[in-house]
C-alpha cells in the first residue's frame, strides 16, 4: 500500500474531477488519478478492488468511488467519493437535458461527439491494455482473461448470465492452483 | 411525496441491485418499466435521453437523472439518481468493509487471484465493444488506435487526445 492517505475534502475533490473530465467512459480516468497521478492506489490494488466491484450489483465505477473511500476514510470517506462522483455530471447532464429540449440536436455538436467517442473508446482499450500487464495474468489464469473476452466480446454472452460462471469457476481454479 | 416519486424510488431502487457492470446491463429493463409499464415518454424519447447521457461527462447511469427529471423535474431527478446508486453503494460499502478486515487472507488472495483475470478480459471486451459502438467510418478506428497508442506510450493528458478528436469530428473527417 502506498503511504499518501487522502482526507475526506481531497476524495470529494479528485472524484469530481474524476466524474467531470469522464467523457465516454469514466473508468480510465479514475484509474489514471488513483494509479497515475495521486498514487493512493497501486496497479495491483486498483486491479483487485475493480474485481471486487465487479461481481458486485451497480454501476462499476460508482462501486468504485465507494471502496476507495472506505478504504481510506470509512463512510465518511465512501460518501464523499459518491457525492463528488456524481454531482458535477448531475448538474451539467440536467443542464444539457434543459438546453437539449429548448434547442433539439445541433448537427455540430453530434460532429464533435462522434470524433471524442472515437478518441474515449482509445482510452478504453489503452486501460484493458495496461491492465493486462497484471502479473496475475503472467500465469495459466491468463486463460480467464481469453475466455472473458472472447464469451463477451465475440460470443456476445450477457455480462450477468457470464460472470455467474466464469467467476466461481476462475476462483476454484485459483483456489486449485494454491492448494 | 407525489405518487410518480415513490413510483421512480421503487422501480429503480429494485434496477439497482440487478445492474451488473454499468447501466448498459438494465437499459431494457429500464425501458419496459418507463415506456411501457408507466408510459412516461416515448420509446425514442428514451433513446434520445440515452444519448445525451452517453454524450455528457460522468457515468452513463446518469441517464436516470434524466429520466427522472423529465417525470417529476428536480425533485425526481434526485429520487431516481438516489435510488439507481444507493442501494447498490450501501452493500459495496458494507462488502468493503468486510474485505479490508481480510487483507492479506489466504482466502481473500485465492478469490482475487481468480476474478482479476477475468475483470481483465471483461475491460478488454469492453474497450472491443465500445470502439465498435462508436467507430463508423476508417478515420474514426484511426482516432481511437491512435488514442490508445499515445495514452499508453506517453503521459500526455487524455483531455487533449479527446479534444483533438472533437476538433477532427468538427471537420467533418470522422
Amino acid at each position: 500500500m502506498s503511504e499518501a492517505r487522502p482526507g475526506v475534502t481531497e476524495l470529494f475533490v479528485r472524484f469530481t474531477q474524476v466524474g467531470a473530465s469522464g467523457f465516454g467512459g469514466v473508468m480510465p480516468w479514475a484509474r489514471r488519478m488513483l494509479v497515475e497521478e495521486r498514487r493512493w492506489l497501486t496497479d495491483e490494488e486498483f486491479s483487485e478492488m475493480l474485481s471486487l466491484c465487479q461481481v458486485l450489483p451497480g454501476p462499476n465505477i460508482v462501486n468504485m468511488a465507494v471502496c476507495v473511500g472506505t478504504r481510506f476514510r470509512g463512510a465518511r470517506g465512501a460518501l464523499a467519493a459518491f457525492l463528488g462522483l456524481l454531482s458535477a455530471p448531475f448538474a451539467i447532464i440536467l443542464v444539457l437535458g434543459a438546453l437539449f429540449t429548448q434547442y433539439g440536436e445541433l448537427p455540430a455538436i453530434s460532429a464533435a461527439f462522434r470524433g471524442i467517442s472515437a478518441a474515449a473508446a482509445g482510452l478504453i482499450v489503452a486501460m484493458g491494455l495496461k491492465m493486462a500487464a497484471s502479473r496475475r495474468l503472467r500465469s495459466p489464469m491468463a486463460v480467464f482473461a481469453i475466455a472473458a473476452f472472447v464469451g463477451v466480446a465475440l460470443v456476445r454472452l450477457p455480462l450477468g448470465a457470464f460472470l455467474l460462471i466464469a467467476a466461481p469457476a476462475s476462483v476454484a481454479a485459483a483456489a486449485w492452483r494454491r492448494r | 411525496m407525489s405518487d410518480t416519486l415513490v413510483q421512480l424510488a421503487v422501480d429503480f431502487s429494485l434496477l439497482s441491485l440487478i445492474t451488473v457492470g454499468g447501466v448498459i446491463t438494465v437499459l431494457p429493463e429500464m425501458h419496459r418499466s418507463v415506456v411501457d409499464v408507466h408510459g412516461w415518454m416515448s420509446g425514442a424519447e428514451f433513446a434520445q435521453l440515452f444519448a445525451l447521457a452517453q454524450a455528457a461527462p460522468g457515468p452513463n447511469i446518469l441517464v436516470v437523472s434524466l429520466i427522472g427529471w423529465k417525470v417529476a423535474g428536480l425533485a425526481g431527478a434526485v429520487v431516481a439518481t438516489a435510488a439507481v446508486c444507493a442501494p447498490s453503494s450501501l452493500l459495496t460499502y458494507a462488502v468493503s468493509r468486510v474485505w479490508q478486515r481480510f487483507r492479506g487472507a489466504r482466502w481473500r488472495e485465492v478469490v482475487e487471484d481468480g476474478l482479476v483475470p477475468v475483470t481483465v478480459g471483461l475491460m478488454l471486451a469492453g474497450g472491443y465493444l465500445i470502439t465498435l459502438a462508436a467507430d463508423h467510418s476508417v478515420v474514426a478506428f484511426a482516432v481511437t488506435a491512435a488514442t490508445a497508442a499515445v495514452v499508453l506510450a506517453t503521459r500526455i493528458h487524455p483531455l487533449w487526445l479527446l479534444g483533438a478528436g472533437g476538433l477532427l469530428g468538427l471537420a467533418g473527417w470522422v
